[in-house]
């Protein structure tokens, strides 16, 4: 609703008017200029950007919010395969902060986090300390390079880039298929599930076998797959591969790796040693360092156990975690990062203005992977709270594309200037 | 506004489902649907309104019998879509009477754009 705070006032005047509460006026009416109370959410990204901008909207801007995010400008992870593949440029998937800041009223701090103490509800970052009620985290993924050491350094993911996390390591990973020769091998990996964006690393071979088609037509594109099959949209990217990409995609499920030449741009399996002339290591993940710091990863060491209604940390009181940080069996996609971000911001104004969260949570996941410069392919599902499981389960009628399609393109296209608009301005 | 209060005190005096959430002002289906709206933002805009080049419909200030009238064609199938015909399912009538009734009180305004920028050196990734 587009109300202001004065609306919001004479709002629920009217309300209690009516005798619908009368038994004391909103929380936000009454500490009108003070806030009532300061979230921190560490992480601008899908969910974090979201979480801001939702708790400024629904309080009606009585929490005062502050964000804490290292990097100057967004830059988006979906889309990012489209760069491989050559039909967009990582500056078209690349956003400033400002007007998410100027429109809500949201305090921004350009530093990294360093420590969490969680008894004194105070962060510290490199350049200075802040002191929260809530704390909301949305850290994204950090990398884990226990069996792949070699790929530690920063040098090394020069050579082997990732691009998991878009920016130069996209522009990167380009530039080397750019200058691959034609009859180049391109190796790519997927690690073991979850990891963020399930369709993402088979939506990359797509993009890299589209390119190459037209560009370098005897080059190969090699996926070792650490899953038993293709864990999304499976009948469709293997229909992708064998009819559309045929020749050129050589997908290989249960291919574990097991060691990386990083100079020889080998890697070997169980099974055999594969030599690439671009190779693209995808590590395992887990919750990001914040959530780390504050030893809110208790699932297998991994992801962050959280109470669905409010997305608070199972571990500790008052801190909350969103976006594929969450354990959870669902897609770690930017729309459900964004999704948990709304149903945490509504449930953390709820339980500042002293009122209970909504007991019975539903959302929408859309997630479409294009499969060439025009072509997409969507998974959608409902998903809602079952008070028994207490956890988010599909509601009927989730499916996938019958096939990939053009319309379908136009629609992801809107997907992304949508879900950038909502999470940005 | 008007339209808002008049909305809330007719929910108020027609639905006994609904009561206040203790000390919000606001009524607990207000709390659900708008995160359950907030939800259809990715495809149509925050609060109904998309982003004007999008193939997507922006749903803001729309007939609330259009609107619950299509998702409800969408959930039984009688009429055919792309994508929406799987939110429609895995959504209740109420959800869906719900959602039409919020899209149609936003107020229509032009989502403002946003516009790339050239990635920056120091960018950590």
């Amino acid at each position: 609703m587009q109300t202001n705070r004065r609306d919001f006032i004479k709002l629920a005047a009217a309300a209690a008017a009516m005798g619908m509460s009368t038994a004391s006026l909103p929380g936000f009416a009454r500490a009108s200029k003070p806030p009532i109370g300061r979230v921190v959410i560490v992480g601008g990204g899908y969910a974090g950007a979201t979480a801001a901008k939702y708790l400024r909207l629904w309080s009606l801007g009585a929490i005062e919010v502050i964000v804490i995010e290292p990097n100057r400008q967004f830059v988006s992870c979906p889309l990012s395969n489209l760069v491989l593949g050559g039909s967009k440029t990582i500056d078209d998937l690349t956003f400033g902060y400002q007007m998410l800041q100027s429109n809500h009223g949201i305090r921004w701090v350009h530093d990294q986090v360093t420590a969490i103490d969680v008894d004194a509800k105070k962060i510290r970052m490199q350049r200075g300390e802040l002191v929260y009620d809530r704390l909301v985290i949305a850290p994204g993924v950090d990398f884990i390079y226990d069996t792949l050491p070699m790929l530690q350094s920063a040098e090394a993911q020069q050579q082997v880039p990732h691009a998991w996390k878009a920016g130069w390591q996209t522009v990167n990973l380009r530039k080397q298929l750019e200058a691959m020769p034609d009859g180049g091998v391109f190796v790519m990996n997927v690690p073991a599930a979850p990891y963020r964006c399930p369709p993402g690393p088979y939506e990359r071979a797509s993009q890299v076998a589209y390119y190459l088609k037209s560009h370098k037509p005897k080059s190969k594109v090699i996926v070792l797959d650490a899953n038993a099959e293709i864990i999304s949209k499976k009948g469709l990217f293997t229909k992708v591969f064998n009819e559309m990409y045929a020749g050129l995609v050589d997908y290989r499920p249960n291919n574990t790796l097991v060691d990386v030449d990083v100079a020889g741009k080998t890697v070997k399996t169980e099974f055999d040693a594969v030599r690439a002339d671009v190779l693209n290591i995808i590590p395992p993940q887990r919750a990001g360092k914040p959530a780390q710091m504050a030893q809110l990863n208790n699932i297998d060491k991994r992801w962050c156990e959280v109470d669905f209604l409010t997305y608070e940390s199972k571990l500790a009181p008052g801190i909350h975690v969103i976006g594929d940080a969450v354990a959870a069996a669902l897609p770690k996609s930017a729309h459900m990062a964004t999704n948990q971000a709304k149903i945490c911001a509504n449930a953390i104004v709820q339980l500042m203005a002293g009122a209970e969260p909504d007991q019975a949570p539903v959302f929408a996941n859309t997630c479409y992977s294009y499969v060439s410069d025009k072509s997409a392919m969507h998974v959608a599902n409902v998903y809602r709270y079952d008070p028994v499981k207490k956890i988010m389960v599909s509601a009927e009628g989730g499916g996938v594309s019958a096939a990939p399609s053009e319309q379908e393109g136009s629609f992801a296209a809107a997907w992304a200037s949508n879900i950038w608009s909502d999470t940005l301005t | 506004m008007k339209k808002t209060i008049i909305t809330i005190a007719i929910i108020g005096l027609f639905s006994p489902i609904i009561v206040c959430a203790a000390d919000s002002g606001l009524p607990v289906s207000d709390v659900h649907i708008r995160s359950l709206a907030a939800s259809c933002a990715a495809c149509h805009g925050t609060q109904g309104n998309a982003v004007p080049a999008a193939k997507t419909a922006a749903l803001a200030g729309l007939d609330k019998q259009d609107i619950s009238t299509k998702l409800l064609a969408f959930k039984s199938g009688e009429r055919s879509a792309t994508v929406m015909h799987r939110h429609a399912k895995g959504l209740t009538t109420d959800e869906i009477t719900a959602l039409a009734e919020y899209f149609s009180l936003q107020a229509p305004h032009v989502a403002a754009p946003l516009t790339p920028q050239r990635l920056r050196a120091d960018h950590a990734n």
